[in-house]
């Protein structure tokens, strides 16, 4: 394989309606950051891949006008999953790995506040059997965690404090969308409370892959992929044990994270009961910083909270205050579909 | 280290229709996947990943469909990823597919696109309006008809040149089992006679909504070995995208077009495609788009395209036969749509095209495009492994 580094990472910060600004708008001051950052312009990138969803914009191909905040002429090599944009830096990653492309521009946006994402979500549910009913997403993420509280895995006080954690920590990120002290409040669907949820939000990320040399000239301390993997489980809730992530646990094994001790994971979590969920498929102990940006309760916009995890795991190598750090992002109903990657600072670079 | 070779060892599609009232979603997209396994006599357990496309998710109205349709395709416990990149999505996806197997991150891959047109409306799925955008509001062809009516201005071309194209194409499809229409009662003088719907495009010279899936197995040289079938090789493969609307774009020939074609053809080897491809599987939602095609991908001279179809050359039994399957114009299930010319090509150079098989096919294009001509992807397969 080769090495591969996150050596550039922007978000915007991210607001619960974004109503005066497109998509474009949106996603624009972080690409021309990442670019800044790098010294790159769009005609020195080899790949660009992006993530985002039709379905929250409200209209079919509504990632084509965002090419258009690249810059996107000369034409570029490009692609888009109709995914998080972790998956969108997941296609660069391998691209790269072809051989084919040396630097890769990845972004990924979302705008949750022009209809009600709750509802939205359902349409993601089987068409025929399940979404008519439509189960949203907090309901889903309740059974989850009333799962986890029947195993004896979690209760209620244990998901407040992930969340009072979590907040806190976002005190310390210019980005997020809540932080500071919040009460547990008031239950939303039971067991979970306001605070063990999410806020809706709108926001973008981008990231600038580079390979080996490239990446050492562009970055002063590249955060390198020594891993990257994501499974996917059955649909039907039915048919899953909810009180574990075996998708997660065989991403972690197939990147590595087990190989070394971790001293970061940022873990996409849009609810506390899920923190449970992947700290036990991860193997995390109280040692390792869980979220110290505040993680997906702080700020989650949809279709950029799992690159962001992946950025602000990058961001902190970067920085120095992490040598190896694990980055996660989560897909479908109640933690369906998962990626994991393990980052590394150069010094520990075996 | 030089990218692992990928070999297409398996392809299988439904039989297009405009309405599969006989299955779901998850059914349609399993009986391309198996008859692709079947034909690479593999089985689920062989798979290591999938790689699904389809055009946008309005059309069926199931948001992120990869998720529910992930226990219908086998990738439980697997990798699944899912491209989007509008009418090319279906080129697009096995390219993603095929970069696992060129970098080796996966040996074995599945890749299929799907659409399901008759479980919505693809003319609503493309005319949601948003604010301070130009609404698409008559769908594609309205989109599109301009930009044949420039082509025509520009290049001189008569104008039954597209009627050429579309009366070729549904009489190639009469002998693809797997086309959706099937008119055997099909006359120039019907094709000229429909009736005008954006002007200069007949109703008989655009695509029908089709219900279809198409899967194919990609694997590496090893695989390739095991294979009962011959393989088709992948000699080269590119995306290029540029915007959709800008001062300085020319609809009738993108650059973005031409880009990925010269990019395909210098990773094939290839310097004079007219004489060293044999066939070509072309997306031409609209008749008029096959000579506009032959010039973007270096086939013909600009201005000279339509000579080529003019001249017969584009026939099944012309010197450069284009879609010899009956094309989109017979076919379009969107999403699949770039993906059915990826595996004809495939099957051409496989020798496995049936009565619409173009004899002697060692080396063909599969090519898409999507947007407003703004995203495109090609390959071109060959029946030897590739040296370079």
């Amino acid at each position: 394989m080769r090495d591969v580094a996150i050596v550039a990472f922007a978000q915007t910060d991210h607001l619960r309606r974004t109503d005066e600004l497109s998509e474009v708008e949106m996603l624009m001051p972080v690409l021309h950051e990442v670019l800044d950052a790098t010294g790159l312009r769009t005609s020195g990138i080899d790949f660009t891949c992006s993530g985002s969803s039709d379905y929250l914009a409200g209209r079919a191909f509504s990632f084509t006008m965002a090419l258009d905040g690249v810059g996107a002429h000369p034409p570029i090599s490009e692609s888009h999953v109709e995914m998080d944009g972790a998956w969108a830096l997941y296609e660069a990653w391998v691209k790269i790995q072809t051989g084919e492309a040396d630097t890769a521009l990845v972004y990924a946006y979302g705008k949750s506040s022009p209809g009600q994402v709750r509802d939205v979500l359902t349409r993601q549910l089987d068409p025929y059997y399940t979404a008519p009913l439509w189960p949203d997403s907090v309901a889903l993420a309740a059974l989850q965690a009333q799962a986890l509280i029947d195993a004896g895995d979690t209760d209620e006080s244990a998901l407040t404090a992930i969340a009072t954690r979590s907040r806190q920590a976002a005190s310390g990120n210019p980005h997020a969308q809540l932080s500071g002290d919040v009460p547990a409040g008031d239950y939303l669907v039971r067991p979970l409370r306001t605070g063990d949820c999410p806020p809706i939000g709108d926001g973008a990320a981008a990231v600038i892959l580079a390979a080996g040399d490239t990446a050492r000239a562009l970055c002063a301390r590249p955060a390198w992929i020594r891993g990257i993997d994501h499974r996917i489980e059955a649909h039907g809730l039915g048919v899953r044990e909810l009180t574990e992530s075996p998708s997660t646990r065989l991403a972690a094994e197939r990147a590595g994270v087990f190989e070394r001790p971790v001293d970061t994971a940022e873990l996409h979590a849009p609810f506390s009961s899920q923190e449970v969920v992947l700290r036990k498929a991860l193997g995390l102990g109280d040692e390792v910083s869980v979220n110290p940006s505040g993680g997906a309760l702080a700020a989650n916009p949809l279709m950029a909270a799992g690159l962001i995890r992946l950025g602000e795991a990058a961001a902190r190598i970067h920085r120095g205050e992490s040598e190896r750090a694990v980055a996660h992002a989560t897909s479908g109903p109640c933690l369906q579909q998962n990626l994991v990657a393990v980052l590394e600072g150069e010094s520990t670079h075996a | 280290m030089p990218k692992e070779p990928v070999a297409v060892v398996g392809v299988g599609q439904t039989k297009h229709v405009a309405a599969r009232h006989d299955v779901s979603l998850a059914g349609l997209v399993r009986e391309a996947a198996v008859a692709a396994l079947k034909d690479a006599a593999l089985t689920w357990a062989d798979i290591d990943a999938v790689v699904i496309g389809k055009a946008p998710d309005f059309f069926e109205g199931v948001m992120m469909p990869e998720l529910y349709l992930a226990d219908a395709l086998g990738a439980v416990g697997k990798p699944m990823l899912r491209v989007h990149t509008a009418g090319s999505v279906g080129g697009s996806t096995a390219l993603v597919a095929a970069n696992l197997v060129a970098a080796r991150v996966h040996r074995t891959v599945l890749t299929l696109a799907f659409e399901k047109q008759s479980e919505s409306n693809a003319m609503w799925g493309l005319s949601l309006p948003i604010p301070f955008q130009q609404p698409l509001l008559a769908g594609a062809g309205g989109f599109f008809a301009p930009h044949v009516r420039a082509y025509m201005r520009r290049t001189g071309a008569p104008d039954t040149v597209g009627s050429l194209v579309a009366y070729k194409d549904r009489r190639n499809a009469l002998k693809n089992p797997y086309a959706h229409i099937h008119d055997p009662d099909i006359s120039l003088e019907k094709v000229q006679s429909a009736p005008m719907l954006w002007d200069p495009i007949r109703y008989s010279e655009t695509c029908p909504s089709s219900d279809g899936a198409c899967a194919m197995i990609l694997t590496d040289r090893a695989g390739a070995e095991r294979s009962p079938q011959p393989p088709a090789w992948v000699h080269g493969g590119a995306m290029r995208s540029e915007p959709t609307l800008f001062a300085g774009k020319d609809f009738v020939s993108p650059q973005a077009g031409k880009d990925c074609a010269a990019d395909v053809y210098r990773q094939a080897g290839i310097s004079d495609p007219r004489r060293e491809i044999d066939a070509v599987e072309m997306y031409v939602p609209f008749s008029w788009y096959e000579p506009m095609w032959l010039e973007n991908l270096g086939f013909a001279d600009e201005g000279e395209g339509w000579k080529l179809t003019e001249a017969g050359v584009t026939e099944l039994d012309g010197d450069l036969p284009v879609n010899p399957s009956g094309g989109v114009l017979s076919t379009n299930p969107i999403g699949a749509s770039g993906m059915i010319r990826f595996a004809e090509a495939a099957l051409q150079v496989r020798g496995g095209a049936g009565e619409h098989q173009v004899e002697g096919a060692r080396r063909a294009l599969g090519h898409a495009y999507g947007g407003g001509a703004q995203f495109f992807s090609m390959w071109l397969v060959g029946a030897e492994p590739p040296t370079r």
